[in-house]
């Protein structure tokens, strides 16, 4: 398998990718706690107006009736008004597509926006929900059964693949 | 009373909260954890859909045997925030008065398929005699149960403190009234201790305060104004009107004037003290409005709390197991 991608890299390749496609005032919302840290420098490098959000989607997620509740201090916080505007998701890795669901189901219990974009870090493929992104760093190739970690270490991103618990 | 076991009846194996019965006996950890929780669901209750979908097709039954319709209305604003289908039962003019048991109550509720169930009682146990019979996987939450307990008013009091002071191990708390027949105070004495609060007091006339209530790890008070010293909260407990005819009371002007909070009494404490009441208040009777609308009281946050606390007890006990 090819190495894994730098982050930092691909964060500069995504801005680039959106830049002129999303609207002047559109809100970037990242999906913690990888995709909050993309959306920072992404937010940053586009010099976006509108502040930026943050998502938790444990409220919403669809196996909360398998694994429970677990502790989990974060909570959303979007510092702007959803409704009307054009919302972009942000997130580190697409996978099984359910995050992203859990996500649109948690943003629109905080308005009605016009239109939601969805951009990604990395797309490793292997969907369960019709869910694609609109904008891609790159799509990376993860062997079946490990998992795509985005880590944070003292402000840098990195890529690690490791193997699924199950 | 003997309501001993209650760790193992609430707790599983795991240590998962399997029912809510009383804050004595709920480890420091597992408090701890449901206030986190209710971290999160304070800030559903700030958005435009006011509603997660936790604990969609479950369904809840508040099980009323003494009516209290504050109380019940919380409950069920938390159970619909988590989207569970809530049934009331005001049981105390349903079925006992036609002789059907407690327990054959709880069954009959148990075969529609309940997961879980609310219940207050004026006998003390009664929501322990319910959680040792019903169906594994269905959870009792306690709302108030004879002079025992009121554990999600004690867990709220509990939120409502960290949220104005941050830590409990420096803090004096008194609390003020009628102790001896408040499950309030018991479950609030239960947690600030296990908390690591090192003050707690109570303040009252002696025919108020239950005897050996220093046992729980308090200090009494008869008199207001050295009770009241330095405190950094200070819970007023509701005087039920009832009490003030018989012997233990003189009159309500009487209780007032000794053990009502005015704004002088109130100076006593630490100047940034925060001023609680469980609700609903006797204005002129236990606290004045002065206080009881003034700058350092937190009487109505503490109801919005309530709710938050109330989801999180919710959803930790629909967790699966």
């Amino acid at each position: 398998m090819s190495a894994l991608p730098d982050p930092e890299q691909l964060v500069r390749d995504l801005a680039e990718r959106m830049r002129g496609k999303i609207t002047p005032d559109a809100g970037l919302v990242g999906i913690y706690t990888g995709g909050a840290w993309v959306a920072e420098r992404l937010h940053r490098l586009l010099e976006l107006p509108t502040p930026l959000g943050v998502l938790a989607v444990t409220l919403h997620r669809d196996d909360f009736g398998v694994i429970g509740l677990h502790r989990e201090s974060r909570r959303s916080q979007i510092p702007f008004s959803v409704d009307g505007r054009e919302v972009v998701l942000v997130d580190d890795v697409l996978h099984s597509g359910r995050t992203v669901r859990a996500a649109l189901n948690e943003l629109f219990d905080f308005g009605r926006p016009r239109a939601v974009r969805l951009a990604v870090l990395a797309d490793r493929g292997g969907r369960d929900l019709p869910v694609a992104a609109d904008f891609a760093g790159a799509t990376v190739d993860v062997a079946h059964g490990e998992e795509l970690v985005l880590s944070n270490e003292n402000g840098r991103l990195r890529f690690a693949a490791v193997k699924r618990p199950d | 009373m003997a309501l001993s076991p209650k760790a193992s009846l609430q707790l599983g194996p795991d240590g998962r909260l399997r029912h809510l019965l009383s804050t004595e006996g709920l480890p420091a950890e597992t408090i701890r954890l449901i206030l986190d929780t209710a971290d999160q669901f304070v800030s559903v209750s700030e958005r435009e859909v006011k509603k997660v979908p936790l604990l969609r097709g479950k369904s809840i039954f508040n099980v009323f045997f003494e009516s209290s319709t504050r109380t019940r209305t919380t409950f069920e604003i938390a159970a619909k925030r988590l989207s569970a289908d809530v049934i009331n039962l005001n049981v105390g003019v349903s079925s006992t008065s036609k002789g059907e048991t407690l327990l054959d109550t709880v069954y009959n509720l148990q075969a529609m398929d309940a997961d879980m169930f609310v219940v207050r009682h004026s006998q003390s146990g009664a929501p322990h005699l319910i959680a040792r019979h019903v169906k594994p996987g269905v959870a009792v939450i306690n709302a108030g149960d004879g002079r025992h307990a009121h554990p999600t008013q004690g867990l709220l009091d509990m939120y409502t403190i960290r949220h104005y002071k941050k830590d409990f191990t420096g803090l004096t708390v008194a609390i003020v009234g009628d102790v001896l027949h408040s499950r309030v105070a018991r479950s609030q004495i239960h947690a600030l201790k296990t908390l690591g609060v090192p003050e707690v007091r109570v303040i009252g006339p002696k025919t108020l305060i239950p005897d050996q209530v220093e046992r729980m790890g308090v200090r009494v008070f008869h008199d207001m104004a050295a009770g009241l010293k330095d405190c950094d909260v200070v819970i007023m407990l509701r005087l039920q009107n009832e009490r003030m005819n018989g012997a233990l009371l003189p009159s309500a002007g009487e209780f007032f004037k000794c053990y009502g909070l005015n704004a002088d009494k109130l100076a006593l404490a630490k100047p940034d003290a925060i001023v609680m009441h469980p609700g609903p208040m006797n204005r002129g009777v236990e606290i004045d409005s002065a206080v009881a609308d003034g700058r350092q009281s937190v009487i109505l946050p503490q109801v919005t709390f309530g709710i938050a606390v109330r989801m999180a007890v919710m959803s930790m006990l629909g967790s699966p197991a």
